[in-house]
């Protein structure tokens, strides 16, 4: 299949800093690639460069053949590009409906040429109760139905975790990037969340995963990707990355937490 | 409750005037009041539901009130080579249209301007603006009179072609525009902020990054909302222009600014009855207040009356008792009839 994102020779230097040197890669449709490698290895801010966030030092990102360089945010969600961020990310105030409704944005737009005014002379009602199925629909799909009324900044981590994923899904993205999505979920929460992943590639959403639960990659990736010091340095299916000689290295350089990691990259995965 | 209590105020202040008879004093208050809470309520759509401050919202009320004045007084002046504009009086309705455009396209260039420069930035943009605005009424003296004030500026009289016309000279007929065109923002202002529109502006204000990810265009939604709140402060200035009668520029000092923002904050801003609580209750702190004491004085106790507020209720006056509600029927803890949350829209 064709590439639907294409990261050509990307370099990010903060000041002195280089976060990010010469990435290249490609991300096929449909598929589920996992992008790893311990803290600090550029992973969040190659996420960056790919939502518009921050503007590359150096190369391009292309998503469905269109150059992203110049495109903000918002601009490149409307191509179908969206994403869920590292930091648990929720509009706090608003009630877990409410929240999805924002991120149902772009769906409003569609519906008339003119919602400002259909709002004032109250005529959005039809597309208003299109939006709230839709809304509801979701939170269905992420399992957050129970929790619709409640504020999202009062749910614990997890659940806010999976609003920033129904708030990802509202914005009816071709792709998806998901930063660390299971941290704060117990290994029940993230056998689910598995399944989600695997339901969103299921409806045709190409998956883009950071994630530093090494069972949970390694059972749900086709395809890894290993970032150390904002390099490439190992690409592979799991079973190739589990046994490769440079991203043990990599995660065995690190303190304690990643030699633990690096353990569990050899490790089967879990059922 | 949420629409019944507007509703309930509205209904009173329609029959206010019934109940006062015509005391000319009361409704003065009520009527300059008035203006203040529309001034006030267009601004709570800038703080209230994006966060930013504009702190030099007068300025779009004295351009609503010039413009509105010299549209319908005519004018004559020279603006260098040779070249003269003389625009013959127009009627003070017209005015009022072109107050709310020229005030509305004012706030497309300081919202496209500063939709980059938020925060502390975004004041300093708008009270700077407020502040040339200001020294260019003074200053133009031809188009202005400057500090000698536009004078007999006519009344507006409301009308179509071939009905005939009806002036509002009385202050009666005025309460009741006022009261008509504050009722029309709030509307206004309530269906913008139920909309996806609404949406897009709490997004925006409760997490920037995240709204940007759902494809939000901060841009075109703060500029769009900096817009139709500087047409409302425009259409209140265009107002009080046809009201008083006289306008000069004082009209642009920082202390009314100052007011509304106060009557924005103690009302609680970000809610829609928010403005208008804390409008009525500052804009006619100064009629109890005048019989009793200095005008110096009366600041203090704005001050002080302001301050005991946000000390009761740290988030203003209708999310204070909304709260309040809340707590009591949660203490109640019995299944509650009503179908409404207490939260204020
Ligand atoms: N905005 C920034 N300014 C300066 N340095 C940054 C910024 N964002 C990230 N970095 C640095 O870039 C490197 C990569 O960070 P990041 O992409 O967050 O890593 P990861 O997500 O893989 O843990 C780190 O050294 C980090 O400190
Ligand atoms: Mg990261």
């Amino acid at each position: 299949m064709s590439a639907i994102l294409s990261v050509e020779q990307v370099g990010v230097r903060f000041g002195g800093l280089v976060a990010i040197a010469d990435l290249h890669f490609d991300v096929r449709e449909g598929e589920i690639v996992s992008l790893i490698g311990p803290n600090g290895a550029g992973k969040t801010t190659a996420f960056n460069v790919m939502t518009g966030f921050l503007k590359p030092s150096q190369g391009e990102v292309r998503f469905r053949g269109t150059g992203l360089t110049d495109l903000q945010p918002h601009e490149i969600t409307r191509l179908g590009l969206a994403r869920t961020f590292q930091r648990t990310s929720v509009f706090p105030d608003d009630t877990v409906f409410d929240n999805v409704m924002i991120g149902l944005h772009r769906q409003g737009a569609q519906s008339r040429r003119a919602p400002l005014l259909d709002a004032l002379i109250g005529r959005a009602g039809a597309s208003e109760r299109r939006l709230r199925a839709r809304a509801e629909a979701l939170l269905d799909w992420v399992g957050l139905s129970e929790r619709a009324g409640e504020k999202a900044g009062a749910l614990a981590y997890g659940e806010q975790r999976l609003v920033g994923v129904a708030l990802a899904l509202a914005t009816e993205p071709a792709m998806l990037l998901l930063d660390e999505p299971v941290s704060g979920m117990n290994a029940s929460e993230t056998q689910v969340f598995v399944s989600l992943i695997r339901q969103i590639r299921e409806r045709g959403i190409t998956v883009l995963l950071v994630e530093h639960d090494m069972p949970m990659v390694m059972e749900v990736s086709d395809r890894i990707l290993v970032l150390n010091y904002g390099r490439l340095i190992a690409e592979g299916p799991p079973d190739r990355i589990r046994s490769d000689p440079a991203v043990i290295e990599a995660y065995l350089g690190q303190g304690k937490a990643a030699r633990q990691a690096a353990a569990e990259v050899q490790e089967p995965a879990h059922a | 409750m949420s629409r019944l209590l507007p509703l309930a105020l509205l209904t009173s202040l329609v029959a206010l005037p019934l109940a006062l008879g015509s005391n000319p004093y009361l409704l003065n208050a009520l009527i300059t009041t008035g203006i203040l809470t529309i001034a006030a309520m267009s601004l709570n759509l800038l703080l209230g539901f994006t966060g930013q401050l504009s702190l030099g919202h007068i300025a779009f009320f004295g351009i609503g009130a010039y413009v509105s004045a010299l549209t319908s007084l005519g004018f004559d002046v020279e603006i260098g080579f040779g070249t003269r504009i003389v625009h013959e009086p127009w009627p003070a309705a017209v005015g009022f249209l072109l107050a709310i455009l020229a005030a509305g396209a004012c706030g497309y260039l300081i919202g496209r301007l500063s939709f980059r420069v938020r925060g502390a930035y975004f004041v300093i943009v708008t009270v700077s603006f407020a502040e040339v605005v200001r020294l260019v009424a003074l200053n133009w003296v031809e188009l202005t009179q400057g500090p000698l004030a536009l004078t007999n500026i006519p009344v507006i009289a409301l009308g179509a072609p071939g009905l005939g016309s009806w002036t509002l000279k009385t202050k009666l007929q005025n309460y009741y525009l006022v009261l008509a065109v504050g009722t029309l923002c709030y509307v206004i202002i309530a269906r913008l902020v139920g909309s996806r529109f609404g949406r897009a502006m709490r997004g925006l204000k409760e997490n920037e990054s995240l709204a940007l990810s759902v494809g939000i265009n901060a841009a075109r939604t703060l500029t769009v909302a900096t817009v139709i709140s500087a047409a409302m402060a425009g259409a209140a200035g265009s107002l009080y222009a046809h009201y008083l009668r006289i306008i000069d520029p004082d009209v642009f000092q920082f202390a009314t600014t100052v007011t509304i923002v106060i009557m924005v904050v103690a009302g609680g801003k970000g809610t829609l009855m928010g403005p208008v609580v804390g409008g009525l209750i500052f804009g006619l702190l100064p009629v109890v207040l005048r019989p009793v004491m200095a005008p110096e004085a009366q600041w203090m106790i704005y001050g002080i009356v302001l301050i005991a507020i946000l000390f009761v209720m740290p988030k203003g006056i209708v999310p204070g008792i909304a709260g309040l509600f809340a707590r009591l029927r949660a203490a109640r803890a019995v299944p509650v009839l009503e179908a409404s949350p207490a939260v204020p829209r």
